[in-house]
């Protein structure tokens, strides 16, 4: 048993102090460490405890800080578009390019574990494409985003749609740099999905509910999913779209046009 | 599962303030609200640490909990989900605390 505290040795201690933290550490065994002290020699030898006090994505988030004033400084609009896998990210972007082709200049990073095909579809709409593969990572990070910045070196006043891995969970905690961040969540996923990945839609600027045209074919309810938004994220703007039919697109163009930025020269 | 990139950027901005350093431990504090899951941190903490100066390091983890303050009602309360809403029914809410994701400290050889 530990002289210092009592605890038994080889196991986990875990606790709760008074004000709710929940607490956890090895056990303090003799002959080991216990917190700054050391047993080995009957009296403490304090270990030298370095205090960092650093955030664990500070280097992401400096990298981020980085990627927005170099938008910023071209007049350029980014936009972190995330979702599930299939909820028609490219769909909704190659619909997009289609119809804001003339007005716009939309370049886009695309971030897969695998393949350019998403790629080959936005370049197929006319976009300028970069594909970023991610390999076994599961999200984009600020430095992907600045070397497919670099990559794709966007015209001045254009607008950049980081198109990112289809996950509900990991990217919503990788600030990229980008403007706002826009969650599709499409009606075949099921109205409960706000609620159960509720970090990725309370960091949304934007939720498109997307595929409303399967509506009828389907139990999805969008006054529950809408409701259930204003409760986890009630700064967003809710619109339902469809890509394929059309509806709901004028509204996602007007919430573009609004950040769309002048072109400012350098 | 992103813990494993937070994982390996612990061990990276560790390396990069004590290089060269053997650290035995380290003290994480990871909030309620994170969106980082202390067990998951700690099933892949020895494989980011393999072959780096905090290969072995103890692991210890803080897990502040959740604390909010509703601007409509002005109550202080600890939410016990991700989903921070008031019991007057308000989601207009200030996140005070639980959302922290920071290396604490470490202990050098």
């Amino acid at each position: 048993m530990c002289a210092t505290c009592g605890c038994a040795g080889g196991e986990r201690i875990r606790h709760q102090h008074d004000d709710g933290t929940w607490h956890e550490h090895g056990a303090h065994q003799p002959g080991g460490e216990h917190e700054q002290h050391r047993h080995d020699t009957g009296q403490h030898v304090h270990g030298q405890t370095v205090t960092l006090e650093e955030k664990v994505l500070a280097r992401n988030d400096m990298l981020a800080r980085q990627n927005r004033d170099w938008l910023r400084a071209r007049g350029i609009l980014a936009l972190n578009l995330m979702s599930s896998p299939g909820a028609g990210k490219t769909t909704l972007l190659e619909r997009t390019a289609r119809d804001l082709a003339g007005e716009l200049v939309l370049g886009v990073i695309e971030g897969d574990q695998e393949t350019a095909l998403d790629a080959d579809r936005m370049r197929a709409a006319g976009c300028r494409v970069v594909q970023v593969n991610t390999g076994t990572g599961c999200h984009l990070d600020a430095m992907m985003v600045r070397e497919a910045l670099t990559a794709l070196d966007p015209p001045d006043g254009s607008v950049i749609v980081i198109e990112n891995v289809g996950n509900l969970v990991c990217p919503a905690l990788f600030d990229l740099g980008e403007a706002h961040r826009v969650v599709l969540a499409s009606v075949t996923e099921g109205a409960d999905k706000p609620v159960k990945y509720p970090h990725m839609f309370r960091s949304a600027d934007l939720v498109l509910v997307s595929k409303t045209d399967l509506l009828p074919y389907l139990d999805f309810d969008l006054a529950r999913c809408t409701a259930d938004l204003g409760k986890i994220s009630p700064g967003a703007t809710v619109l339902p779209v469809s890509a394929r039919a059309g509806d709901g697109l004028g509204e996602w163009y007007g919430w573009l046009r609004q950040w769309v930025p002048a072109a400012t020269p350098r | 599962m992103h813990e494993l990139a937070i994982a390996e950027s612990v061990v990276d901005t560790v390396t990069q303030r004590l290089p060269g350093a053997r650290i035995t431990a380290v003290h994480l504090e990871i909030g309620a609200l994170s969106g980082v899951v202390a067990d998951s941190i700690r099933f892949c903490f020895d494989l980011a640490t393999e072959g780096t100066g905090l290969e072995g390091a103890t692991l210890e983890i803080t897990e502040p909990p959740a604390r909010c303050k509703c601007r409509s009602c002005g109550a202080g309360f600890q939410p016990d989900s991700p989903i921070v809403l008031c019991s007057c029914g308000s989601a207009d809410v200030a996140v005070l605390g639980g959302e922290e994701l920071k290396i604490l400290s470490v202990q050098v050889a």
